[in-house]
């Protein structure tokens, strides 16, 4: 895959998340450039790719559930809500820092 | 979507969603309005009071951090002239505790506070790693539960402080008010709702006795602004699930929760102010006798908090909704065969006669609700280590017992499961009979 056809981004987990990714806090991905029908990538395409092709644990229901993120992980897209970003429609863009928080561990 | 300004300095791009009224705010505005209504909070509630000593229950997780961060600030910016210092438990859970404690250290210093870290061996014999090798890793987050409610206590009676803070927040409230509801246990859900609670201290010497007072500032605030609230104040703090722990999220009512946030933001506070009202139409709940009844009742472990397992103050760990099913089926069975005894034990001082009649209002509304023969609850001092204990034996000295009398038994051929059985039944029993736990 050329450079044309990827988005270079950064992805951040914490809160207890990077566990699940070789507990690895930060990636820098090349993220392909269109989506599996041709459309441009969104973070439900992010998700999905990070699931299929970052994720070695099993547990992938730790992440995704009913199909987009888990309740109670928080999807922060450069430091905003992704409630104020579109959530999982939003369409990702060079340099984007996209980091998934969870909330569910630990007092 | 284009930038949306914050709602409040009008400047800012708007980085936060409020959950609980949809606000948007930069991140200066909502920082400065999650601590001021963390103050609002404590103010309306009074409390603190002036020179007061307080420990901070400090996990080393977001929930203690972020309380430990903000009491710090409020206390400078108002002047509440507190003596703010931090309490840690170590459960004996190998590597499990060593990041988060060395979190805790570097919280000390972060914030000029003084740490004391008490370990389970220190304050049992045992640690969590030699419990789980003689009960096996299903059950233990109930010795772990009772062992650190009372280490807390102890902890605190010991350095001679009498307010311990803990970082409940609202999803944590709202939790214990949905598993009390499914549970049917409204006397209980009284409670939890409370912000203060009182537990009394550890103390062989009745004459020294005084409770320990338990609050929690964070009850209103939601968990998503906590995490929001380290992340963008850069808090340092640390995150792992308890290891004994696996978690199971579908089913749970943390599930439920998290899932009526997505649909209605607001949903957590509502259920929280719920479980508020409600608890005022107990009879003998708090409200109902001035307060004194929470004077014996223990509010920390059936609560929400050190209940669950070291990784988190009040997450049901998963299957909860299961285990309640369990447990009421349990309950009638204690009920048909009569497994609940009757334990009196003597009150304590002057204040007894009012602890008992509350209890009895309790019991009323509990037998009103519960087709369960109660028993009767009369506070008094546990016989080996004088906690203060409905039961002759307090919850924490009948585990240990149990697991005292388990341990020469590894070394004849046994075998496991004979061992498990005891001590299983023992744990089954302690469920079945306490309506109040100890
Ligand atoms: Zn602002
Ligand atoms: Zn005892």
């Amino acid at each position: 895959m050329s450079n044309d056809d990827t988005i270079p981004i950064t992805i951040e987990f914490s809160g207890g998340l990077e566990i699940l990714f070789s507990n690895q806090k930060k990636y820098n991905l090349p993220l392909p450039f269109k989506d599996e029908s041709g459309e441009p990538a969104n973070v439900a395409f992010l998700v999905r790719h990070l699931c299929d092709n970052v994720m070695e644990d099993p547990r992938k229901e730790l992440f995704v559930l009913d199909g987009t993120v888990r309740p109670g992980i928080l999807v922060l897209i450069n430091e905003a809500d992704w409630e104020l970003e579109g959530e999982d429609k939003y369409e990702v863009q060079k340099g984007d820092h996209i980091m998934f928080v969870s909330t569910l561990h630990g007092g | 979507m284009p930038p949306s300004p914050c709602a409040l300095c009008k400047v800012n791009r708007a980085l936060i969603l409020r959950p609980k009224d949809h606000s948007k705010l930069c991140k200066t505005c909502f920082i400065s309005v999650f601590e001021t209504e963390i103050h609002h909070t404590i103010t309306t509630n009074a409390l603190f009071h002036r020179g007061e000593k307080v420990a901070i229950g400090a996990s080393g997780g977001k929930d203690s951090t972020v309380l430990a961060s903000v009491l710090k600030t409020l206390n400078e910016r108002y002047d509440y002239s507190l003596d703010l210092i931090l309490l840690s438990i170590d459960e004996g859970i190998k590597g499990y505790r060593d990041d988060s404690l060395e979190t805790v250290k570097r919280n000390a210093e972060q914030y000029g506070m003084h740490l004391t870290i008490l370990g389970y061996d220190e304050l049992y014999g045992w640690t969590m790693d030699q419990v789980v090798e003689q009960v096996g890793k299903k059950g233990n987050c109930t010795y772990c539960g009772v062992f650190r409610r009372q280490a807390l206590d102890r902890g605190a009676s010991r350095l001679g402080v009498k307010h311990v803070v803990t970082g409940h927040n609202a999803d944590d409230v709202a939790e214990t008010v949905l598993m009390n509801l499914l549970r049917g246990d409204l006397p209980r859900l009284s409670r939890t709702t409370s912000i203060v609670t009182s537990t009394p201290s550890a103390s062989a010497d009745p004459a020294s006795d005084t409770n320990i007072k338990r609050s929690k500032p964070l009850k209103y605030a939601y968990e998503k602004e906590i995490v929001l609230y380290a992340h963008h104040k850069k808090l340092d703090y640390f995150s792992t699930e308890c290891i004994y722990s696996p978690e199971a999220f579908r089913g749970s009512a943390r599930a439920l929760i998290k899932n009526l946030e997505r649909v209605r933001p607001s949903a957590i506070l509502d259920v929280v102010r719920s479980g508020e009202d409600m608890a005022k139409l107990v009879p003998g709940s708090d409200e109902g006798c001035g307060g004194a009844c929470s004077k014996g009742v223990s509010a920390a472990e059936e609560e929400e908090g050190e209940g669950g397992c070291g990784s988190a103050q009040g997450r049901s760990t998963g299957g909860e909704m299961a285990s309640v099913e369990a447990q009421l089926r349990q309950n009638e069975a204690a009920v048909d065969g009569h497994l609940e005894t009757e334990i009196t034990t003597k009150t304590i001082n002057g204040s007894g006669k009012q602890q008992e009649a509350c209890a009895a209002n309790g019991k009323k509304a509990k037998k009103g609700i519960v087709p369960k023969k109660s028993s009767k609850q009369v506070m008094g001092q546990c016989k080996r280590c004088g906690y203060l204990s409905s039961q002759e034996i307090c919850k924490a000295c009948v585990l240990l017992e149990g697991l005292n009398k388990a341990r020469p038994r590894n070394h004849i051929e046994v075998g496991y499961e004979v061992q498990d059985v005891s001590l299983n039944s023992v744990r089954d029993e302690l469920d079945a009979t306490s309506i109040r736990r100890d």
